[in-house]
């Protein structure tokens, strides 16, 4: 049974050894068996691993697989509702389920910059163990390396995931369709705002937490009861415009989001009024895009409702095919303007 | 230019009179706010921020009048 | 629900503004708004849409960041590659261009930029830096000048040694009456900027209104206060009646605000400033006064003084002033876009070039 971090265990790494990471900690050695079996292993503890390979072996899988690859370099790596560890997993878990696949296995490679607190790697580890089991997906390999100080940022971690396609689902960006609703799980903007509000010279007293989540749950429930949804994806880096846009061009369809029902949630609206800057192009880690019939919408909704990922689920708008290849939006005043991609990632501004 | 956000005091810091600052809360969000040019502020007001200071504070019964007049040029021909 | 703020973004409110603009409507009008934010809000709530052809909305120099002279971001992004500064900005500035790169790129370098959202934190960023010079790109017309003079004068108060300002703070009226001495001008009335006139009040828009015969309606930055100020210009352009209306009460104060007024000029004092695109407006710029010159960046590194060109096909200057729009540029969508932007209009987002491309789906090729 994999430790629950809420039980506050002390990092295993006896104090008196060392308090920060080495370069010697990747060197495969001593050091790098010390972390693998008294870190490690004891959070990650499934029959994969003890298998003691070089990589691990898998038993056969029935129908396609899905792939998927991240690096999480964010910083801060500890943020309010979250850490990089839990980003990890959850972004590599949505990843997968936005491919139509059931999560099964996650490889996980960690890059340490030299000094890091070993008090921190243990947190992070733990993090990472509680996500995972939350998810369901088994961590079946692993890597670590240590890089010279200066020459990383504290830790960098890298995943692939494994998942088996649900048969009898095909979705795709290409299969947004004229006359297709627009449903999002909930509110927009949190995790990007969250990241950014605890930089320097950006810091707000905020109860504006990152929404990052592990989504398989839920979806695989939609992608069960009803496959004939035609477009998921997970509006993360460069927010619901970035991923909206992306499958407009796909599709060669028109999507008309309707302002008035995006759900952004009053801390993050504020953030944003302040800064300048528009939650549509913001970051989300527990968000997901479902595209499909609308005669099918609000089934989905109850589905969603359901679980806590998708309490607040709700439709945001509509395809057509009056402007096919861009993303546009009805305003709260009632007119029709365009939510183009932005080139770079949005600053905050004075103007 | 200039992006100036209307937010609501909820406590006010005299510890320095030369820089008399407040607690200001944006939907949700609440940032420091320097209210040295607004007279007379209470906690409860609403001020105008625009890079950490505060420009005015937000006159309640111009905005009604506005607001009013507003609802009203629905309705009949009255111009503000 | 932001108190303030969502109930000038009704539906309704704007549906009884464009009723009544429809029905005083007798011919058509120009009117020119020099406000980035007041542009930005134009193109995010597609105003234009909404309102008669008939009324023609061109967009001034209102972004202090698109006119901030290109020596002027030279000076900063020379400054960000010295190893013992830190240069701090507000986010606006970091991806204009200077004539060979921005501030984004000198960070890339290896140069230290920091971000900062109130000129006060440029301040701790000093104080949490000692070994370190600590330069704050001063950009903003009135409305952001009283609060760097604040950073400035607590500066003083505490002593700080290493901190300094590059200052390019830019004034409007000075702006208006240089648009309105051109004889081409097509401007028939004026929204002055709101948050400019809620610090410095309506005296100067009421003797510019006066000299120059035209309306000037002081207005806010919600669709629903610019389809206000919209209406009360129009009223005042079909009665033939020029003079200054305030549209935005609930900020702004013929007075203005007396005591950021106050510590503007205790702190800065006018001086001939060149708007980036338009050539040399006099008075038009602001300067640290003797009192506070040695907190000026420029003398404190004896920064050079150079003069440099935009590239040729950058049609700024006639944008800036209204004389075309941003389609009418043949580089506009081709050469020139936000993520290759040839001038400031094109990467500011409140610049008119950067907000028709991003608003607009027509004119692009």
């Amino acid at each position: 049974m994999n430790p629950d971090p809420k039980q506050g265990l002390q990092c295993p790494i006896p104090k008196s050894d060392y308090k920060n990471v080495l370069l010697a900690h990747g060197g495969g050695g001593k050091l790098t068996k010390q972390l693998i079996d008294q870190m490690f292993y004891p959070c990650f503890e499934n029959v994969f691993l003890r298998q003691g390979h070089d990589g691990s072996i898998l038993p056969p899988i029935e129908g396609k697989l899905a792939m998927t690859t991240d690096s999480f370099v964010v910083d801060p790596i500890f943020f309010p509702g979250g850490d990089i560890g839990e980003l990890a997993v959850n972004g590599t878990v949505n990843d997968l389920t936005c491919c139509g696949a059931e999560a099964l296995y996650i490889s996980l490679a960690f890059i340490l910059e030299e000094g890091f607190p070993l008090d921190d790697l243990w947190k992070i580890v733990q993090s990472i163990a509680l996500s995972a089991n939350r998810a369901g997906i088994k961590i079946v390999t692993g890597d670590t390396k240590v890089v010279e100080k200066g020459k990383g940022d504290k830790i960098y971690i890298n995943t692939t995931g494994i998942g088996r396609i649900l048969p009898g689902l095909d979705i795709a960006p290409q299969h947004c369709r004229e006359g297709d609703a627009v449903i999002i799980n909930g509110t927009i903007g949190d995790h990007g705002i969250a990241i950014m509000t605890e930089r320097e010279g950006l810091t707000f007293e905020s109860t504006i937490k990152s929404d990052t989540l592990a989504l398989n749950t839920m979806m695989l429930e939609v992608f069960r009861k009803k496959p004939g949804i035609h477009v998921v994806r997970d509006p993360t880096r460069g927010g619901v415009a970035s991923a909206l846009n992306e499958i407009c061009l796909s599709s060669d369809t028109g999507i008309r989001l309707v302002e008035e029902k995006l759900p952004i949630n009053d801390g993050v609206r504020g953030a944003c009024e302040v800064m300048g800057l528009d939650p549509l192009y913001v970051a989300n880690e527990g968000k997901v895009l479902v595209i499909l019939p609308e005669n099918e919408a609000d089934e989905v909704l109850s589905i969603m409702r359901a679980f806590d990922a998708g309490s607040q689920s709700r439709i945001i708008g509509s395809v057509n095919g009056k402007h096919p290849g861009i993303l546009h939006m009805q305003t709260t005043i009632g007119s029709t303007r365009i939510v183009d991609m932005i080139s770079g990632e949005q600053l905050p501004r004075i103007c | 230019m200039c992006l100036a956000v209307p937010g609501k005091i909820l406590s006010i810091d005299e510890s320095n009179p030369e820089l008399l600052m407040a607690r200001v809360q944006f939907g949700e969000a609440i940032r420091e706010i320097c209210i040295q040019w607004v007279e007379g502020v209470e906690i409860g007001d609403y001020i105008l921020a625009h890079v950490g200071t505060a420009l005015s504070k937000i006159d309640e019964a111009d905005a009604k009048f506005t607001l009013d007049a507003l609802r009203e040029m629905g309705t009949s021909e009255s111009d503000l | 629900m932001l108190k303030h703020l969502d109930e000038y973004r009704d539906k309704r409110l704007a549906e009884n503004l464009v009723r009544s603009i429809e029905s005083t409507l007798t011919r058509p009008w120009t009117i020119m708004e020099i406000c980035g934010g007041q542009t930005h809000s134009i193109m995010r709530y597609n105003l234009q849409e909404l309102l008669p052809n008939e009324i023609s909305l061109i967009h001034g120099p209102g972004c202090p960041v698109c006119v901030t002279p290109i020596e002027l971001i030279d000076q900063a992004v020379e400054l960000g590659r010295q190893t013992d500064v830190i240069l701090v900005s507000f986010g606006d500035m970091l991806r204009v261009p200077g004539s060979k790169e921005d501030l984004l790129s000198v960070k890339a370098q290896g140069g230290e930029v920091k971000m900062v959202y109130a000129p006060l934190d440029a301040l701790e960023i000093a104080e949490k830096n000692p070994e370190k010079e600590v330069v704050f790109f001063g950009v903003g017309f009135e409305t952001t000048a009283p609060a760097v003079a604040l950073a400035v004068k607590q500066a003083q108060i505490r002593g700080l040694e290493n901190f300094s300002v590059l200052v390019s703070h830019v004034l409007v009226p000075p702006a208006i009456k240089a648009l309105l001495e051109d004889k081409q001008n097509r401007i028939d009335g004026f929204l002055a900027a709101g948050h400019v006139c809620t610090i410095m009040g309506t005296a100067e828009y009421i003797s510019l209104a006066e000299s120059y015969q035209i309306p000037i309606v002081v207005t806010g930055f919600e669709p629903v206060d610019i389809l206000l100020g919209i209406q009360k210009c129009i009223i005042l352009l079909e009665q033939n009646h020029p003079g200054v209306e305030n549209a935005y009460p609930r900020s702004v104060k013929p007075e203005g605000n007396p005591a950021a007024k106050k510590i503007l000029k205790e702190v800065f004092t006018p001086v001939d400033r060149r708007w980036r695109g338009i050539g040399t407006i006099p008075q038009s710029g602001l300067k640290l006064t003797a009192a506070y010159q040695k907190f000026d960046a420029s003398a404190r590194f004896r920064l050079q003084h150079t003069t440099a060109e935009e590239p040729e096909l950058c049609l700024a200057g006639e944008i800036l002033t209204g004389r075309k729009k941003p389609p009418d540029c043949p580089a506009f969508g081709n050469q020139c876009k936000p993520d290759n932007p040839l001038g400031a209009p094109m990467v500011s987002s409140e610049g008119a070039c950067a907000a028709y491309y991003r608003y607009q789906k027509t004119d692009r090729s």
